[in-house]
């Protein structure tokens, strides 16, 4: 188990506002000009989580989450060092924010999407990252989470 | 077993009628805290149940019922990917999450899991939404 890298991440987590310390990397989709009324059919999010290898939808953006949930996602993607993912704004657009319910089968946001598979929410992703399943699912994107340090070989177990 | 359900029900009818107090302490339990802690009962057995209205954070009028943690404790969770056991507590609260809850922080245990760490975590704080907060600084 990675208590500690758990606990460092929990401390990190323990909702401070964090604001400011967004990094560029992070395409903030307006899904507002992303096509009209298709903004949440099916197939606009299927070509929406595929497109990207780690794809969330928030509310807010990453620069300036608008809900506790939300940045805490956008806060343990930081401390894995992701910085290349797709971030969505649901307050932008309501078709997307009921769209991404139905697709996902999720009935509520933050979620979050890697390599196009659907992951989970704010929990789950929580939970993930605590227990070190983060930093695999990455490895397998081709992503090395910044949580493994120097050392190459360390593994998070 | 059938003894055991009616005995849920009628636990689950107190509630409703507000015999007990909130998780919060902050009030009688509302009817839609009544309903999640009936349907969760009903549908997933859970050996510990801790429910937490947690819409006093939020930019929502006194009194109101639209987040939610809750902490469900059940061996039907044995062997399930968290994704799945959060779908069953979903599934189980499709009307409320449908309409009244906006937020509903999960912690889906099995027994074992629990008892290493049992306690209902603090979720965030609440960052304004779609409207202004009133009363976060």
């Amino acid at each position: 188990m990675s208590g500690s890298l758990g606990r460092a991440a929990a401390a990190l987590l323990r909702w401070g506002r964090g604001g400011g310390l967004w990094s560029p990397g992070v395409r903030t989709a307006g899904s507002g000009a992303g096509g009209g009324s298709g903004s949440g059919s099916t197939e606009h999010l299927d070509a929406l989580v595929k497109k990207d290898k780690v794809v969330v939808f928030l509310k807010g953006t990453p620069e300036q989450p608008q809900c506790g949930f939300s940045n805490a996602v956008v806060q343990i993607l930081r401390l894995h060092g992701v910085r290349d993912y797709a971030a969505y704004n649901v307050l932008d657009d309501p078709d997307l924010r009921q769209g991404i319910k139905d697709y996902s089968n999720w009935p509520t946001i933050p979620q979050v999407y890697l390599n196009g598979e659907f992951v989970g929410g704010c929990d789950i992703l929580l939970q993930m990252h605590q227990n070190g399943d983060l930093v695999e699912e990455l490895k397998k994107l081709g992503v090395r989470s910044a949580l493994l340090g120097e050392d190459k070989d360390q593994d998070s177990k | 077993m059938l003894r055991g359900q009616l005995v849920r029900q009628l636990v689950s009818m107190a509630g409703r009628v507000c015999l007990f107090r909130s998780s919060a302490g902050s009030g009688p339990v509302g009817p839609v805290e009544a309903a999640i802690r009936a349907k969760l009962e009903q549908a997933l057995s859970p050996e510990v149940l801790e429910l937490r209205n947690e819409s006093g954070g939020h930019a929502v009028p006194r009194g109101s019922e639209t987040h939610f943690r809750v902490a469900v404790v059940s061996s039907r969770f044995e062997g399930l990917s968290p994704l799945q056991r959060h779908r069953l507590v979903h599934a189980a609260l499709a009307e409320e999450l449908a309409g009244p809850v906006h937020a509903l922080a999960i912690q889906a245990r099995t027994p074992a899991q629990w008892k290493e760490n049992p306690q209902l975590d603090t979720s965030p704080p609440c960052l304004g939404g779609s409207k202004k907060t009133r009363e976060t600084p």
